[in-house]
């Protein structure tokens, strides 16, 4: 019983509403980094890394004087979460080990929710379709904050370190339809609250994620 | 120094993601694993909110005026508002509350 399956192609369409947010957040992510990292790698790194968490993480790290290693590590730990979502969305993608290891690649946080049909199976189209979508919005908009860099300002007197935890509230609300999800949600809550007092960035979110194993009671 | 973190973090992404489909190949889920499977994303994404909502600029805890952009946020998600208003929303409460402060 094999559930319809959008194609790649349609599954383009649902990652539209995400192109402008994560385009916002690429412009920030630009701006930041242009001083630190010059014209053309804030670039490379959004093409080669695709990940606002964790490109974040190692820039305010090099900004703070930090290390590469030091960098190089709050990247990983804020990216640790692509596990336990891979683990998830595996059953999910097709073909062999190799083919579902490239295809996992398009694994995303908003894509990864968009593609979630709520009883442990996610929809490989809209998932790979929207991960498109919102690649090319936060490329383009690292390479728009790169050329306007200056003109903008601090991105923080526009508010736009807000559009993080509001596009993720947004999904949250739109994914925490039962009760145990809310449930699951308010256990990850206390626990990325109480670690985040002491532990590095990226630690409070993985073992949030442990929260899911609430599932292993009926 | 720029380009090994980029080169590194670029190569230990793919991994993370590849982490999946190599420890689990083609192997179908069994129900319990379904259900934990269905809870990852509520769970991931309650610790992006709360990460990106009070996370301080070096570590520790930062309660400022992006607070007062996700609760406007939370009004506009409330008000049934299409994902882009939720954004501007959020920016535009968060910047006039620094532009107050």
């Amino acid at each position: 019983m094999r559930v319809t399956e959008t194609r790649i192609r349609d599954g383009l369409r649902h990652g539209i509403p995400l192109f402008v947010p994560t385009a916002a957040l690429g412009v920030s992510f630009g701006v930041l980094a242009k001083p630190l990292m010059g014209p053309v790698a804030p670039v490379v790194m959004s093409v080669v890394v695709f990940s606002g968490g964790a490109q974040f993480a190692a820039l305010s790290v090099l900004q703070a004087a930090g290390t590469a290693g030091a960098a190089i590590i709050a990247g990983l730990l804020m990216n640790a979460r692509w596990v336990p979502m891979s683990l998830a969305a595996t059953p999910s993608l097709r073909g062999g080990r190799a083919r579902r290891a490239a295809e996992a690649q398009g694994i995303v946080d908003a894509p990864f929710v968009l593609a979630d049909r709520g009883d442990g199976t996610f929809d490989r189209g809209v998932m790979l379709g929207a991960t498109l979508v919102q690649g090319a919005g936060w490329v383009s908009g690292t390479l728009a904050g790169v050329l306007v860099g200056n003109a903008l300002g601090d991105p923080s007197k526009l508010g736009l370190d807000a559009i993080f935890p509001a596009f993720y509230l947004l999904l949250l609300v739109e994914e925490a339809r039962t009760r145990r999800a809310r449930a699951v949600a308010a256990v990850a809550a206390v626990i990325a609250l109480s670690l985040m007092t002491f532990a590095p960035p990226g630690v409070p979110v993985i073992a949030a994620s442990a929260a899911a194993l609430l599932g292993l009671r009926r | 120094m720029i380009w090994a973190v980029i080169a590194v973090l670029s190569v230990a992404n793919a991994a993370l993601k590849a982490s999946g489909p190599l420890a689990l190949g083609g192997r179908e889920p069994s129900e319990r694993a379904l259900r934990v499977i269905s809870l990852v994303a509520p769970a991931v994404l309650t610790g992006l909110v709360v990460y990106e909502a009070v996370a301080g600029r070096d570590s520790g805890l930062a309660f400022d005026e992006r607070l007062v952009g996700l609760g406007a946020a939370g009004v506009a998600i409330a008000a049934r508002a299409p994902m882009w208003i939720v954004i501007i929303v959020a920016a535009a409460t968060t910047a006039a509350a620094r532009a107050l402060t």
